[in-house]
């Protein structure tokens, strides 16, 4: 690879009180990839997406953004250099309206670009043109998750952070999420890192891949390498392709 | 369980017997409930010694009351409900036609009838029916002209529905002179309307958009933001003692010192949003209400400055912008310059104008407020705080603007406290002032504006006509005090609403963006990119 470097998270660890939940984790993603991680339940996949943000910080290691350390950066500093997230659990505004979240998308730039960028995301995701007055709350859960996608791209971001974007999601609207997902990278050149369960469905659109296991990662490669490696066949892919 | 059981008597009972079970139920329930609260009383003797005086008769009618009440709606009134609704079903009738049955206009016209032959003869009631009957007479005229207003209400229901804002900002304009008017024919003075109209400016009027404005400045932090507020009554208080001591000490107008005391109160809102930044929930409450507390007790226990106890007391009248003077001492006193008859009801109605203008303000300053981004982030920080940060929303600034905001607008209002009453003291910023504002908050739906007025008109309001209520005597007694009664029917109404709307009268929430309007929601209102 000869992309340089956009995160670089390096010997991260993270504690929930006494209790460590990453044991120093490693994992760069280079600008125009998009990068998996993959693994069990409790692996500290979402700690690792929240420690990026800040919430919980990381007690050693660092992270670097764009050459920016932001390992003890505020979150919203954080939001600032243009990362952005579709967090675990989507986290949409469910009492404001489609348009309000994403205008709340939009507020690093004081709406500045919002029409542009609306019709963007309204391209990728026509289902939220046809929701746009309605309360996210009333939403099915492939529309909050999209939701959740057209907000964080609202922020014209550098790297775009998904934490299980498939999860509860029928096959067909999954599809429609990958899709729309590797569609960002190949017109945009978006970097996407993203967290999820669905390890079959995650190595094939990404470029490279990590598996972890309680707090560590314990292998890494391109998708291709990974989906055919015998461990993670059976560990993660055995019991039916999602 | 009890109920199985319960539903398999039912059955076989009819609902004679079924009421009169229940009605039992019911006499228990309420003899256990009004016991201490009726059936005893204590009182002071010639010697000042406390002594229990029991008032059984009064318990007894209570309770009879409870269990007749009882009777009827299990015996009569719900059998009589639930067939009705099958032949509204059958008819297609619902969901209107209880009130349609209700308002039509035959009685429309025999409450218009009754109501104008009893004004009428209004004089010569006393001497025709003797002083007894003629109470309850006025307590139907009363009961007529309700329901002939209510059918008004009804008959343009969508017409009010649809245009609410705005006639209830008309019919706010229009109050004084409408009082003024109505009491100037009734006297046939015009001198006599000026006269009778102070209790219906004063304790009316100003009272319940005193209210109206506190509440709505508490809807910024704790409906907008979602941060629960119990001590909001502390800036009510820094802005009705940044009046009294500013003015008493120093001179300055009114005019000046009402941005002062907002400062003051915001920045004491900035101050208590520093410690508890971090909290949210209970524990913001109990913090907040602590708080209200400090204020409360420096206020009583710094003698040197705030008079203690004892309070401010000589606090200047408010002038007409300076041209005009309501001290009938002063040269330039309104009477005096425009050539008419003395009287204190212009103070009032002025004081009324104020005041809804200084709630208007509210009102539009929070309107454009949550159309801009730190309004929306308010809002947002209220659905879900680390999405808001994730999204580059500042949460510090974002809470401390809700909390500088929200108690500027107590601090108006509390310097517009102090000049009305013309005397502060401690006791007016008790916790029930908090609980009484944000009970309005919570009744008028979280956010909602309109809600929040409806919500305070009634309640203050439905507790000051309690006051109005002399016909009750004829029914309890002459020593019976319904004013003594309000907190209770306060109370009451409130568990009522609360059941019957569980987010307050509005509890949907307005949206601030519609399509069409896209544009207007332009980046030039700040210029920090927090909201």
């Amino acid at each position: 690879m000869t992309a340089k470097t956009l995160l670089d998270i390096k010997g991260v660890e993270t504690y929930y009180g006494n209790i460590r939940a990453l044991s120093g984790v490693d994992v760069a993603v280079n600008e125009g990839e998009i990068v998996a991680l993959i693994g069990a339940n409790g692996a500290g996949k979402s700690t690792l997406m929240m420690t990026i943000f800040g919430t919980p910080r990381a007690r050693r290691g660092t992270i670097t953004f764009a050459g920016t350390d932001i390992t003890d950066m505020p979150t919203h500093e954080i939001a600032r250099l243009r990362i952005a997230q579709s967090p675990e659990g989507r986290r949409i505004f469910p009492r404001m309206t489609v348009m309000e979240n994403l205008q709340m998308g939009a507020s690093l730039d004081n709406l500045k670009y919002y029409d542009e960028d609306v019709e963007k995301v309204f391209t990728l995701f026509p289902r939220l043109k046809e929701r746009i007055g309605q309360r996210g709350g009333t939403l099915s859960g492939g529309e909050q998750q999209m939701l959740s996608i057209g907000r964080a791209l609202m922020a014209r971001p550098k790297l775009l952070l998904l934490d299980e974007p498939s999860l509860g999601l029928a096959p067909l609207i999954v599809k429609q999420i990958f899709d729309a997902i590797r569609e960002l990278n190949r017109t945009q050149g978006l970097t996407v890192f993203l967290v999820e369960q669905n390890a079959f469905g995650a190595l094939k659109l990404a470029t490279r891949g990590y598996v972890m296991v309680n707090g560590v990662v314990t292998m890494s490669g391109t998708g291709k390498d990974l989906l055919a490696d015998p461990e993670v066949r059976a560990a993660y892919l055995e019991g039916g392709r999602h | 369980m009890a109920n199985i059981a319960q539903a398999s008597r039912e059955e076989t009972a009819s609902p004679l017997q079924h009421g009169l079970r229940e009605a039992f139920y019911a006499g228990i329930i309420a003899f256990g409930l009004f016991f201490l609260f009726i059936g005893l009383k204590t009182d002071q003797n010639i010697s000042n010694e406390l002594v229990l005086v029991p008032r059984w008769g009064l318990l007894t009618i209570v309770v009879g009351l409870v269990m007749l009440g009882r009777f009827l709606y299990v015996a009569y009134a719900q059998p009589f409900m639930a067939r009705q609704k099958i032949v509204d079903v059958a008819s297609g009738l619902l969901p209107d036609s209880v009130a349609t049955r209700f308002f039509r206009l035959p009685y429309f016209i025999g409450a218009l009838v009754v109501a104008a032959v009893l004004l009428l003869f209004a004089g010569s009631l006393d001497g025709i029916f003797g002083s007894g009957l003629a109470g309850y007479l006025r307590f139907f005229r009363a009961l007529a002209i309700i329901y002939a207003l209510a059918s008004v209400l009804f008959y343009f229901r969508a017409f009010i529905h649809n245009h609410f804002s705005a006639l209830g900002v008309g019919v706010l304009i229009a109050y004084p002179i409408v009082v003024v008017l109505i009491l100037a024919l009734l006297t046939g003075s015009m001198a006599g309307g000026f006269q009778g109209s102070l209790k219906w400016v004063d304790n009316f009027g100003i009272q319940i958009l005193i209210y109206v404005m506190l509440a709505w400045g508490l809807n910024i932090v704790v409906g907008l933001a979602g941060l629960l507020d119990l001590g909001y009554v502390a800036f009510y208080a820094v802005g009705a003692y940044a009046y009294a001591l500013l003015a008493t000490q120093l001179g300055w107008s009114f005019w000046i010192l009402l941005p002062v005391a907002g400062i003051m109160a915001a920045f004491w809102g900035v101050i208590l949003g520093f410690p508890v930044l971090r909290l949210r929930g209970d524990y913001l409450a109990i913090v907040t209400l602590a708080f209200g507390e400090i204020i409360r007790l420096v206020l009583i226990n710094w003698r040197e400055v705030t008079n203690g106890a004892a309070g401010i007391s000589g606090i200047p009248k408010v002038s007409f912008f300076g041209l005009m003077s309501f001290n009938v001492s002063d040269p330039n006193y309104i009477a005096k310059v425009l050539g008419i008859a003395q009287s204190g009801a212009y103070y009032k109605i002025f004081l009324y104008y104020l005041i809804l203008g200084l709630a208007l303000l509210t009102a539009f300053v929070t309107i454009r407020l949550r159309r801009m981004p730190v309004g929306r982030a308010w809002e947002a920080l209220r659905e879900d705080e680390i999405a808001c940060r994730s999204l580059g929303i500042n949460t510090t600034t974002t809470k401390l603007t809700a909390f500088a905001t929200g108690a500027m607008f107590g601090g108006f209002a509390g310097s517009f406290f102090a000049a009305r009453q013309g005397f502060v003291s401690p006791e007016s910023f008790v916790f029930l002032e908090s609980a009484i504002i944000l009970a309005i908050v919570v009744l008028g739906g979280m956010g909602s504006l309109v809600g929040i007025a409806v919500a305070a008109a009634v309640m203050i309001g439905g507790t000051e006509i309690l006051r109005e209520m002399e016909f009750l005597k004829h029914v309890f007694g002459p020593d019976f005090t319904p004013e003594l009664y309000r907190m209770l029917l306060f109370g009451m109404a409130m568990v009522i609403v609360m059941l019957w709307k569980p987010r307050g009268f509005v509890g949907s929430r307005e949206p601030t963006a519609f399509l069409h309007e896209r544009k207007a929601v332009s980046s030039s209102f700040t210029k920090e990119g927090h909201g």
